[in-house]
């Protein structure tokens, strides 16, 4: 058990955010015999291997069944290809593999770690290929699974920070299919049925809808063997539609919600980037000056160190197939909160009237280029950049390319966009907390 | 909620790498001032991570100072004679690094992850705050500002997190793991920066740390940098640390934790010796890997039987901490499923004690704990950072980094007859403390002075 100095976004901007190196990897791409993208990386040193098979099967496919991909999601490996859950797990494990499932809102995935050991990895990638092809949906998986939902939905109601982030959303998205949580609600997960998960499944984990990304010491001929192993009888099935646009509400608007907590819970942002978008390069790079860099950037220094308002206070952005949020957050003492909120904003609007100084775009060069490489130091970090590469169709050499964009970035480009993309009076601000409300009950 | 991380990512996060043939080996040399340089050559990526560890953590406070450790390492980043306040983390940043602390219960480490030719960077940064910080009034009260923050973000407005606390204080009487690491509130708001520079003055000293470097470097080279920057820092003479040993537990013990919360939680906790003081280190691994079969993933027995099974649980773990300095606690914890109640609950956990002390675990199952523990230990050697953790962990208990290369060989020796023997002779009710989270309405911030009858409906 310990305690960080700093509890930044850093896991999240490695596993979201986009970046690159130097000499990036060499990304071997194809498309399978049943029309799924594949994605290959060799990587030499350590016997294992990394698989992601992810699906353009988020909750932003929910329709009005919200949670329903989450609950898909969760009920693959309770169930396939003959066996049970405990069967599943004793297999995987009994061969050190670690096997998991995961969905957000723009895709839904199954991730696979294994040893490279011949036998080992065949047993996994059978597991993988039955959880895929033909998971079995019974009934008292199903509402064994709703069950554990519906309590992780509870506990939500424990939580400011998840509150704050569930009023955020919708606030920013309104009727569009990013606006509701992952998990859903309380009242949408309860109507949902055996039926509505497999219709779900028969849609959506198809082959056409489907990456393949492998990074590991296999070469070539083996990477090909296990895509084909994991598509194995996967219906090759459509691609999803395209996600409808995003309408950015013309006007911002300011939500308090009373919680009893100590701390009130703040975001404040707008949707504003989607992947492949041309001001993405400035935009990164004008946020890692404002808010992106942890402890040396602008609102760290304003809300924390010059004033102790506040542990974490950052700004992201988070491109996604449709416009991604920016979002600025903080969490402080309840009897504060106007005060860090207030200096929060300006720190924004000072940024956008004036964009960063020749020195604030020296340093953010320098820290981006110069750390690139740390990006991607390991098989782990690889296969969460190489999916993102694969699932959201960016150019191979992009992390090659991505450091030389960022060289390339004058201080009138980062001025411009922010001034042109972030509309601080069209912000959705949320606060969660503010302690009891009068009165109890 | 720092202990939930561990025990359901168990596998990844305990248990420590296999000394392959492949492997490269570990450098260790000491300079003159009593500084331990480790280190590890990892060819696969330019990168460099180089981590100072201090043999000091919350354990070692005091009444009335808990949070002074943790307090102190934010400090360290609030400048020294040479570089004002700030000026460390902009000269990381601008090289391109990434850098962070963090304080646990048995130590206190800083790291900086670069490209591989930063690394002087690092160093002289290190060097210069292991002796010369300076304390500034100004910065102390607005960091002590930070560290209340931290706590009500990590445990004030947490339940669970705030429920562990009030465990801890109850199943440790008088030993260092009873205090949170954070401290407690008041404590905070009450240290000093006279109490800072106590502790500094006393702990960061060259022969009371350990540096550790990983990654795509030569070792001879490591250490005449290390040499050129670490080198010339004075040593001081170290006091011994006070044993506070913990007394002996002569009961159960038990407590409710009535708080604002959506959902009843259970953690039970046994005393337990770790691999450092145990007096036969077979039972410290017997342990191990008894929490592997309790929770070592989806196919162990908490997963399979109580959570898919009987469906008593929601969610349950269970974990052991076999590198802590001090005697520990083995931890079971579990959330009720809907319609069951907590009671329910704690006699399925019992239950599933009890089975451990009658019945021997399977072959089966003993196999996949052992092959999950050879597979994690390639697994972990895919990060530069959890293999100098892990470095940094073992040396500055006290165990030294060389237990490491056992590990996998004492894990796969050992039998059920010795599970069935540390079942038996610790998670035992002498040995227990038991914590429930009993909800309160989420609305009403502070308990009633009067609850009739004393539970409450959701």
């Amino acid at each position: 058990m310990h305690v960080k100095r700093f509890a930044g976004f850093t896991v999240f901007f490695l596993i979201l955010l986009s970046t690159c190196a130097q000499a990036g990897p060499e990304i071997q791409h194809w498309i399978s015999s049943k029309g799924a993208r594949v994605y290959f990386v060799r990587t030499q040193g350590l016997p294992l291997l990394d698989v992601r098979v992810v699906f353009d099967a988020g909750s932003a496919r929910d329709g009005k069944q919200f949670g329903v991909a989450a609950l898909t999601s969760t009920l693959l490996d309770a169930g396939a290809g003959g066996w049970d859950a405990d069967t599943i797990a004793r297999r995987v494990e009994g061969v050190g593999a670690l096997l998991s499932t995961g969905v957000s809102r723009d895709s839904a995935w199954l991730a696979l770690r294994s040893l490279t050991d011949s036998r080992k990895l065949t047993l996994a990638l059978d597991t993988a290929n039955a959880i895929l092809r033909a998971p079995t949906f019974e009934q008292k998986d199903f509402d064994r699974k709703k069950k554990q939902m519906l309590v992780a939905l509870q506990r939500r109601e424990e939580s400011p920070g998840a509150l704050a982030n569930v009023a955020y959303f919708k606030a920013l998205y309104g009727d569009h299919p990013y606006a509701h949580p992952v998990n859903g609600f309380t009242d949408s997960v309860k109507p949902l049925s055996r039926d509505h998960v497999m219709s779900f499944y028969r849609r959506y984990y198809v082959a056409n809808n489907a990456v393949v990304v492998i990074v590991g010491d296999v070469d070539r001929g083996q990477a090909e063997a296990i895509a084909g192993t994991l598509l194995r009888d996967l219906p090759e099935g459509e691609r999803a539609p395209a996600l409808p646009a995003v309408v950015v509400a013309p006007a911002g608007k300011t939500e308090r919600i009373q919680f009893a907590s100590e701390q009130t819970h703040v975001l404040s942002g707008m949707p504003v980037v989607r992947r492949g978008d041309p001001d993405y390069v400035p935009l990164y790079v004008g946020n890692h000056i404002l808010g992106g860099s942890g402890l040396v950037s602008k609102i760290t220094e304003e809300v924390r160190e010059k004033r102790g308002l506040s542990y974490s206070a950052y700004s992201y952005l988070v491109p996604m197939a449709r416009k991604g949020p920016f979002t600025m957050g903080l969490q402080t003492r309840n009897d504060q909160t106007d005060q860090a909120l207030e200096v929060m904003l300006q720190t924004l609007n000072d940024f956008i009237a004036q964009g960063p100084t020749d020195k604030d775009l020296g340093d953010a060069k320098k820290n981006i280029t110069g750390g690139f490489v740390l990006r991607i130091d390991s098989n782990k970090k690889l296969v969460e950049y190489v999916a993102m590469i694969g699932f959201y169709e960016l150019p191979l050499d992009y992390l090659d390319r991505f450091p030389e964009q960022v060289e390339a970035v004058s201080r009138e480009a980062v001025a411009d966009a922010f001034k042109r993309r972030i509309h601080p009076d069209r912000f959705q601000t949320v606060l969660v907390g503010g302690g009891a409300k009068p009165g109890g009950e | 909620m720092s202990f939930l991380l561990r025990s359901l990512l168990f596998v990844v996060l305990a248990l420590p790498v296999l000394v392959h043939s492949a492997e490269p080996q570990v450098h260790e040399f000491t300079l003159e001032n009593g500084l331990k340089v480790l280190v590890k050559e990892d060819r696969r990526a330019p990168v460099v991570v180089s981590q100072v560890w201090y043999k000091v953590g919350s354990s070692y406070e005091y009444g009335g100072i808990t949070g002074v450790a943790h307090l102190l390492e934010h400090m360290m980043f609030k400048g020294t004679k040479k570089h004002p306040p700030g000026e460390f983390s902009r000269i990381i940043a601008a090289n391109g690094g990434s850098e962070n602390a963090f304080t646990g219960r048995d130590y206190t480490a800083y790291f900086q992850s670069l490209e591989k030719s930063r690394l002087a960077v690092s160093f002289e940064l290190e060097a210069d705050r292991m002796r010369n910080l300076q304390l500034l009034d100004e910065e102390f009260q607005k960091e002590r500002q930070v560290v209340l923050e931290e706590r009500r973000m990590r445990t004030d407005d947490k339940p669970r997190a705030k429920t562990y606390e009030y465990f801890n204080a109850m199943a440790h009487t008088n030993g260092g793991y009873r205090n949170p690491v954070i401290g407690w509130a008041d404590d905070i708001k009450h240290l000093t920066v006279a109490d800072l520079n106590d502790w500094y003055q006393r702990y960061y000293a060259p022969n009371n740390a350990t540096l550790v470097v990983v990654g795509d470097v030569d070792p001879n080279e490591v250490l005449a940098l290390a040499k050129k920057y670490f080198g010339p820092l004075q040593p001081s003479s170290l006091k011994s640390v006070k044993p506070r040993t913990e007394v002996e537990q002569v009961g159960p013990r038990r407590m409710t934790v009535r708080l604002p919360a959506k959902q009843p939680f259970l953690v039970l906790g046994y005393k337990v010796p770790a691999l450092k003081n145990v007096q036969d280190e077979v039972e410290a691994y017997a342990l191990e890997v008894l929490a592997g079969i309790l929770d070592g993933g989806n196919s162990a027995r908490l997963a399979t039987r109580l959570v898919r099974g009987q469906q008593i649980a929601v969610s349950a773990g269970a974990g052991y901490d076999l590198y802590s300095r001090l005697p520990s606690l083995f931890i079971v914890e579990a959330s009720p499923a809907p319609g069951q109640t907590v009671g329910a609950l704690e006699q399925a956990l019992e239950r599933e004690i009890r089975l451990l002390q009658e019945k021997a675990v399977s072959q089966q199952e003993l196999d996949r704990v052992k092959a999950q523990v050879l597979a994690n230990a390639i697994y972990e050697r895919d990060s530069v950072f959890y293999q100098a953790m892990q470095l940094g962990t073992l040396e500055t208990v006290g165990l030294g980094w060389k237990r490491m290369d056992e590990y996998v060989e004492r894990i796969n020796a050992v039998t059920a007859e010795q599970v069935l023997a540390v079942a038996r002779k610790y998670l035992i009710d002498d040995r227990l403390s038991v914590a429930v989270l009993d909800p309160l309405p989420m609305t009403n911030k502070q308990p009633a002075q009067a609850q009739p009858g004393g539970r409450h409906a959701r």
